[in-house]
Parts: structure tokens; C-alpha cells; sequence
């Protein structure tokens, strides 16, 4: 099976490969995130903090994806301020849910091996092909999964030869699994996907989308514990990022800081 | 057993040398800029597919002339070494300075250890940030020599008379337009014929563009530029 491949193979399955993560298997194992194995007899991992909430859905021009900025450790609160949706690409992003440390790291594993495609071919992975390589990384996840270092992005982007935005949930086995409207992950994701259901239409704006995706954030961490609400004394407000066409966008905190208040203050409790 | 010729090291490595320099002066020349706000990269390439320019990393570009298969294995091998790096230790510590050391010793060492050297000259070109940082262009020959160039550099098929020509012409400060106009007059030193947008490759380092400062010129804002120039 390992036999070394002939001098013009080599050209074939050295030389040609595109994927970062393939090269750092060969020259650099010990920074890809599935090399470390945790030994059996440390049965449990100690707590770390948590990814909560990121949901992802379709708009008029694209995709809009969001995220609480709450990172929980058990019933403590590891951090305030924490990014949880990364632009992987000028046309996609993930949005991490579990172990924040792995999926972080798996984050900026993604995005290096989408820009290293780019460089190396002149040209764009397909959104199919961003899709699935995330899901095999996914997979490389399995043996830490198992030890409760699960990781369960959601992703989604533009598709430019559809010409329409696209989301992708997974499983914690590399499992792909598309989404025509919506979908949110993590600990607060059903909440989150209970008031998307009611409130989701086909072809809003993105005053209307961004308005939905903030509601459902602010239900999500009414219900869940893990999941922060805009926290208006810090400052601190969920993160919404737009997908289109022309690129990634962000909206600005003083957007959502006013979506925030007008919702608020709509429930009569601002 | 015939016992093997003696060849003096001396001529062996003359005799690589003018291998090597033969096959490089064949080729199309190619030529770098210091504008007001990056650098600027001008190839004579009649091919839009198969580019000698090409981004390497954040600031960083690549530019390769002479014989395409070896050159392009070196852009790979770059492209390489910046993600590695950049993934295992943070983007600002990718430079241009760490790669063009790699791109020497890798040179050096074909050409003395390989009967046959590559017959190629890059370029590693990073732009220098708008607080005042200087742009750096290191000129890596077939052999593993390096150098570092200010203000314009040029390498390939005639390139003594282009950089004569740039030495004369070049001022500090062009703007863009005026140093596309600038290298591709520079282009046209050597041949009597009038370069068009398409036997040019341009792309820039842009100080002004976020992260990813790399951006290749499109023929149609080529055309427009080279249009007004006449």
C-alpha cells in the first residue's frame, strides 16, 4: 500500500496537490489538530469553554450568517466577547458550535487551505468542494469528538454558478447535510430554529433577515443558559455577517445595537 | 572500467552558468516598479492562462521568468512555505526576506549538485506598509545569487538594456498609470513592435487593499491606460 510512488507518479500525487492540510500531513503532522490523541486512562477531558449559538439563513442576495458572543464553560461563562462566525473565503463562511478551542483551530485550518487552493490552482474551489473539505476535516475531529471534544460548524456561502446563497449543517462524523432556508447549531441552536421557523420567509431583505436572525439570537438565549443576549451595559452585541454575491459583509454594531433596542423595546421590556 | 572524464570544477560551473543564462535570455523580460501606493509587476506573457506573476501570500509576490515548468515548481514550493508558516505561527510573520533565503539556497543547490541547473530568475516583491515601511525586492538568479533591488528591478531576455533604460526614466513617487506607461515603454526598449494589453501580464501589491494586497490588472483597464498614452 505505501509503496513510493515512481518519479512521474510523484509529479501526479506530490507535486499536484492543492490541499493544504494533505501537505501539512506529509511535512508537518504535528500541527494538524488530529494528531494529538488524548490517552484513554485520562478518561475525561477537564471543561473548556463552549461555542453556543450560530445560525445561518437564505436571504434575497445570499446568506446571512450570525452568532451569540458567549463562550460557556459548564455553568460558567468563559468569555463575553468571542467570535464565533470566521469568513473562510471572499463568498463563505463558517460559524463554529462546540469545543471553541478545536473549532477555532479548525476554523483557521479551513480558511488557509481555501486561500492555499486559490494560490496554487488560480481559481476557486466550487462551494460543493469548500463544503466537503470541511466535512472531511470534520471527520479528522472523530477520535476527540468521542471524547466530548465535539465540533459542529455550520457553513454556508455564496454559490456563484447557482447564482444563490447556500447553507451546510454536519454531523460530528464529516456528515454533510444541506439546508435550503435555515438551520442553527449549537446549545441554544433548537431555540434558535424554533422562532426561525416562524419567522422565516422566502426572499427577505436584508433589513427583514438581519431583523429575524437577531430575534432568533435574543430567543435562543431567553431559553438556554449557554447563550448570551446583546449585552447592552458592555456593549457587547451578536455578530451578523452578510454573504453575497459581491463579497462578505459585516454589519456593524451600531446596526445591531439599534435592531437590538427596536426588538426590545418592541417585547416591552427595554 | 573507463574511468570517468576530469572536468575542472571551474569549467563545469562556467558551462552550467552559460546553459543557464542562454536558456533565461531567450525568454520575455519582465519588470518591477516602486509606485506611490504598492508595487508594481509588468511581464511581457502572451498567454492569459499560464501566468509568470503570481500572489504568494499577504504581501508578498512572486514573479518567475525562463523556463515555465521550473519556475512554477518554485512558486509552489513558496506558496508552501508562506502557509506553513503563516498557519503555524501568525500572517505578519510571513516575509519576503525568509522566502527569498529559501528560493536561494534552493537555487544554490541545484545548481551546484544537478547536472542540469534551472534556467530561471524570480523575483520575491513585498510591500512595505503605508506607516512608512520600505518595499523590499529581492532578485534571485539561477545559481543562488541574491540581491536586493530599489526602486525598479528587471530580469529575462535583454534585461541590461532595460534596466539602463529604467535607470534613466525612473522617478520616485509615479503614480499608477504613469508607472504602467513607464514599464511597459521599458518592455518595448528591446523589440520594435508596439506592446498591446495582450501580450501583457500586470498585476500590483495595492499598500491600499485590506489583508490580501495582491490584485491582478484587468486587459480592459490595461487597454484604457495604454490607450491614453499614445
Amino acid at each position: 500500500m505505501n509503496e513510493k510512488p515512481s518519479r512521474w507518479e510523484g509529479v501526479f500525487f506530490g507535486y499536484a496537490t492543492s490541499s493544504f492540510a494533505d501537505i501539512l500531513r506529509h511535512s508537518a503532522p504535528h500541527l494538524l489538530p488530529q494528531g494529538e490523541e488524548i490517552p484513554r486512562e485520562t478518561s475525561s477531558i477537564p471543561a473548556v469553554p463552549h461555542g453556543t449559538t450560530v445560525l445561518a439563513l437564505r436571504y434575497r442576495d445570499g446568506v446571512i450568517m450570525a452568532g451569540d458572543r458567549q463562550a460557556s464553560e459548564g455553568y460558567q461563562v468563559a468569555s463575553r466577547r468571542i467570535e464565533k462566525i470566521f469568513k473562510s473565503d471572499d463568498l463563505s463562511g463558517i460559524g463554529i458550535a462546540g469545543a471553541a478551542g478545536p473549532a477555532m483551530e479548525m476554523a483557521r485550518l479551513f480558511q488557509t487551505e481555501l486561500e492555499h487552493y486559490e494560490k496554487v490552482e488560480g481559481e476557486n474551489l466550487s462551494l460543493d468542494g469548500k463544503a466537503n473539505k470541511l466535512g472531511q476535516m470534520i471527520r479528522m475531529n472523530l477520535p476527540l469528538a468521542m471524547q466530548g471534544l465535539v465540533v459542529v460548524p455550520i457553513f454556508a456561502g455564496f454559490d456563484e454558478r447557482a447564482g444563490v446563497g447556500r447553507l451546510f449543517k454536519y454531523d460530528v462524523t464529516g456528515g454533510r447535510y444541506e439546508e435550503t432556508d435555515y438551520f442553527a447549531q449549537g446549545s441554544g441552536g433548537k431555540d434558535a430554529r424554533d422562532s426561525l421557523k416562524k419567522r422565516f420567509k422566502r426572499d427577505l431583505s436584508k433589513d427583514e433577515a438581519v431583523r429575524v436572525s437577531i430575534e432568533a439570537l435574543m430567543d435562543a438565549a431567553d431559553e438556554d443558559l449557554g447563550t448570551g443576549g446583546p449585552d447592552l451595559q458592555r456593549g457587547i452585541y451578536p455578530t451578523v455577517k452578510t454573504i453575497t454575491r459581491s463579497g462578505f459583509g459585516e454589519v456593524s454594531d451600531e446596526e445591531i445595537r439599534r435592531y437590538c433596542e427596536a426588538i426590545l423595546a418592541e417585547r416591552g421590556h427595554s | 572500467m573507463p574511468l570517468p572524464y576530469y572536468v575542472s570544477p571551474e569549467q563545469m560551473m562556467k558551462d552550467k552558468a552559460e546553459y543557464a543564462r542562454k536558456g533565461i535570455s531567450r525568454g520575455k523580460a519582465i519588470v518591477a516598479l516602486e509606485y506611490r501606493d504598492g508595487v508594481l509587476l509588468l511581464a511581457e506573457n502572451p498567454s492569459a492562462l499560464l501566468h509568470k506573476i503570481s500572489e504568494i501570500y499577504d504581501r508578498i509576490a512572486f514573479a518567475g521568468v525562463g523556463k515555465y515548468n521550473e519556475f512554477e515548481n518554485l512558486r509552489v514550493a513558496g506558496v508552501r512555505h508562506a502557509d506553513i508558516k503563516g498557519y503555524s505561527y501568525s500572517r505578519g510573520d510571513v516575509t519576503a526576506k525568509s522566502l527569498a533565503n529559501a528560493y536561494s539556497q534552493a537555487l544554490g543547490n541545484i545548481f551546484t549538485q544537478d547536472i542540469k541547473p534551472f534556467e530561471v530568475e524570480v523575483l520575491v516583491v513585498e510591500v512595505g506598509d503605508s506607516d512608512g515601511t520600505k518595499n523590499e525586492i529581492y532578485h534571485i538568479l539561477y545559481d543562488g545569487t541574491i540581491e536586493d533591488e530599489k526602486n525598479y528591478a528587471a530580469m529575462g531576455g535583454q534585461s541590461d538594456e532595460i534596466r539602463r533604460y529604467l535607470k534613466d526614466n525612473y522617478q520616485e513617487g509615479l503614480d499608477f498609470s504613469g508607472a504602467v506607461k513607464l514599464g511597459v515603454r521599458a518592455l518595448m526598449v528591446t523589440q520594435n513592435k508596439t506592446l498591446t494589453e495582450r501580450d501583457l501580464e500586470v498585476a500590483v501589491l495595492d499598500r491600499g487593499k485590506e489583508r490580501r494586497k495582491f490584485r491582478r490588472i484587468p486587459p480592459a483597464v490595461l487597454h484604457q491606460l495604454l490607450a491614453d498614452d499614445k
